[in-house]
């Protein structure tokens, strides 16, 4: 039997249906309809401090459970604040939905207290939005957002509601189909593509496997090693990828990009076929475009069409699932096997040569201050692989993906496609409510922690007790690093004087958390054996690490993969291996 | 480059239109001409896109609108293939009054356009046909002084027996 209730009860209701268990939110004059029903609700709603924190946690738990995150926030401040975590989110194919309230559909338009246009703010940002103002559209946006950010490729979806919507009277009624005649499923692969595709392979004696981000989003872990196996080739994982195949298999040669592996980045550029599953060309993996990967045909597997050819052309386009392309390769490529299969042994002997001689490292520092990449790299020995590691956008970003093995997926939360400083803090809460009892490292900046570290107040009062490691080196690390190499070391603003003020440790203690600090190597280990030992409070561990430690190898913006540095001024030294 | 012409079937809802702007500025795609209408399916309107793109570009701005929730489907119209029409008023000057008046409504004949208002000092003509006809019409007139022109977006439908 149909029930009369509000709006914002059809919205709570909803959301239920939608399955949504938790959100992140602020209240606020336009959405304070929707609050009283949450009142009720066994929705978790968690109170963050600001709203950028909400979306941020939103993407958080979405990407260490594979579920939809969910935000709300109010109409105007409250939505605009929500539109660098929507776009984060978008940017890296995040499942989340942000519901705002609106302004009275009456005041829309008349630049009333409290109004901005966010459905027009998030088009270029989100998936798709909506902006509703009848209660009777309210169960069938929230039905199709929900749909629309978890199916196809992921992405983000807003649901701007006004406040009259949310207060009329109405009788609920979810939806039975999602009526979307614009949205197509992409999911299943054409078997002509896979064919293709293995053909391809069969004939391939340079191979490697391009692993991006959709990977995980598609779950596609055991299929992913299935084929690599198969196909014996080096394997790749990007920055969205990292955790998605084992570090520690021997077939995995590391980042591929600005900061990847000598291996990695070489091997896709000598490499006379590039198995792309869930990657998108992205410039930071590419270099310089056109001098990526110049002798290499290209298998681009990956659910959205738009992304085949966007940046880079595809011999073989694969649109499809890339979970449902891995597995329908693998019997079509035993079969290719079986008539032949390449000998990829001088391939091997090649990416082994760049491997070994030049593995990922780093030098302690000379006046026996706190290596970061030391720091990080004992954090990841001493948690075990279960951890979820998160990251602010930076050398510490770099470093943290560098220095710990991921083995499994959904280990490695970043921003990766916008670059969001101040992701690590929030972004962990959301992990954390997500996987309650997983060990959540943040590996933060002191500059990312300092745009959004007020959600640890959220954690200390929610009992959400992550922990941060704050690669503290006093300044805005890699934009200093870009100074020294390419501004003649005139540090313009990128001093932040963190380790004087504030005084981290305190601040954590102030805001309900264990502060720790660190400054001396011999102590490392010590220090987050501590902080492992607290879990019933957030832990905030101040390193104190030598700031001109720079991230190598590095290919500078806009030049060749080809022109990779393995340190200031030193170039792999090819002419001694066989190229 | 060439002009493509894309018919763009989308929902008839608010906002669809700002959709499809926002994303070819955000992509860099440069519209020559646009027009939105009413179809015989009042769920259903249909924007006509005249882009200047080839090739691979053009098959970005296919694949990109077609991300686009709301939209339905995107067919490319060929000139070869399609009918594509355009509306054009134009207002020129008499400076030579009658004499004037003559030679234009030569030229009008010739394009088959016709006077929607005539004063003494100026005529004001309509022409509905292909842009390269329109354009054809303009440059003829041009001689005469154009003082105001108005031009709609081109509106195209697949021809129902295919060369």
């Amino acid at each position: 039997m149909a029930e009369e209730m509000t709006g914002a009860q059809s919205l709570i209701h909803s959301l239920e249906r939608a399955g949504v268990d938790v959100m992140f939110g602020i209240p606020g004059g336009a959405i304070l309809p929707a609050y009283d029903p949450i009142y009720d609700s066994k929705i978790r709603h968690i109170l963050v401090r600001h709203e950028q924190g909400a979306g941020h946690a939103a993407t958080g738990y979405a990407q260490a459970t594979g579920r939809v995150g969910t935000c709300i926030a109010t109409s105007g401040p409250g939505a605009t604040n929500l539109v660098t975590p929507i776009a984060d989110a978008q940017m890296d194919s995040v499942p989340m939905v942000a519901i705002t309230g609106q302004v009275p559909s009456s005041a829309i338009g008349t630049d009333a207290f409290q109004e901005a246009d966010i459905r027009g703010i998030t088009m270029p940002i989100t998936k798709h939005n909506f902006l509703v103002t009848r209660a009777i559209d309210i169960p069938r946006a929230i039905a199709q957002a929900y749909h629309i950010a978890a199916s196809g490729r992921p992405g983000t979806v807003l649901v701007d509601i006004a406040k009259d919507a949310l207060q009329e009277k109405v009788t609920f009624d979810w939806p039975k189909n999602s009526d979307l005649p614009g949205y197509r499923d992409h999911s299943q692969p054409v078997p002509e593509a896979i064919k293709d595709a293995a053909a391809l392979i069969a004939q391939s004696v340079r191979p490697v496997l391009y692993v991006g981000g959709g990977v995980i989003k598609a779950n596609g872990y055991k299929e992913l090693r299935a084929l690599a196996e198969l196909v014996g080739a080096p394997v790749v994982t990007t920055l969205m990828a990292r955790g998605a195949f084992p570090d520690s298999h021997k077939l995995h040669v590391g980042m591929p990009g600005m900061h990847g592996s000598v291996a990695a980045v070489t091997s896709l550029q000598k490499a006379d076929l590039l198995i792309t599953l869930g990657a998108r060309f992205d410039d930071r993996v590419t270099g310089k475009l056109s001098t990526f990967a110049p002798n290499a045909k290209v298998i681009h597997a990956d659910i959205d069409p738009a992304e085949i050819g966007k940046n880079r052309h595809a011999d073989v386009p694969v649109i499809g699932d890339v979970r449902l392309t891995m597995a329908q390769l693998v019997p079509a490529l035993k079969s290719e096997f079986a008539k032949h299969q390449p000998d990829l042994t001088a391939w091997w002997k090649q990416v082994d040569g760049w491997r070994t001689t030049y593995p990922v490292g780093y030098d302690m520092p000379s006046d026996g201050s706190l290596s970061p990449q030391y720091v990080i790299e004992r954090l990841g020995k001493i948690s075990d692989p279960e951890t979820i590691y998160t990251a602010g956008v930076g050398q510490h970003q770099m470093w943290a993906s560098q220095f710990i093995s991921y083995e499994k997926p959904r280990t490695w939360l970043n921003s990766g496609g916008l670059g969001t400083m101040g992701y690590a803090v929030p972004a962990a809460m959301g992990a954390k409510v997500g996987a309650p009892d997983t060990t959540v490292w943040a590996i933060d900046g002191d500059g990312c922690f300092q745009m959004t570290n007020q959600e640890l107040v959220t954690c200390a009062i929610n009992n959400i007790p992550i922990k941060v490691a704050l690669i503290n080196n006093d300044s805005l690390g890699m934009v200093r690093q870009w100074q020294t190499l390419f501004y003649n070391q005139r540090y313009s603003n990128t001093d932040l004087h963190s380790k004087r003020v504030p005084d981290f440790a305190k601040l954590a203690d102030a805001m309900g958390c264990v502060g720790l600090r660190c400054e001396r190597p011999e102590d490392v280990d010590k220090t987050i054996e501590a902080a492992m030992a607290i879990n019933d409070q957030p832990v905030v561990v101040d390193f104190n690490v030598f700031r001109d430690a720079m991230v190598w190898p590095m290919v500078a913006a806009g030049t060749s993969n080809d022109d990779i540095m393995i340190a200031r001024e030193l170039a792999p030294d090819w002419d001694s291996q066989e190229l | 480059m060439q002009t493509h012409i894309l018919s763009v079937l989308v929902e008839n809802q608010s906002g669809v239109l700002a959709r499809v702007s926002s994303l070819f500025s955000r992509r860099g795609y440069n519209i020559e001409a646009l027009s939105v209408g009413p179809t015989e399916n009042p769920e259903i309107s249909r924007i006509t896109i005249a882009v200047n793109v080839e090739g691979h570009a053009l098959d970005q701005v296919i694949q990109q609108l077609d991300k686009l929730i709301n939209v339905i489907d995107i067919i490319e119209l060929p000139e070869r293939t399609s009918h594509q029409v355009e509306l054009i008023l134009v207002r020129i000057g008499l400076k030579n009054g009658e004499s004037d008046r003559k030679s234009v409504d030569a030229v009008l004949e010739k394009f088959g356009a016709h006077v929607v208002e005539a004063t003494n000092s100026s005529v004001t003509i309509q022409q509905t046909a292909s842009p390269a006809q329109t354009q054809m019409l303009l440059n003829e007139l041009a001689q005469f002084g154009i003082m105001e022109l108005t031009q709609s977006g081109v509106v195209a439908m697949g021809r129902s027996i295919q060369p």
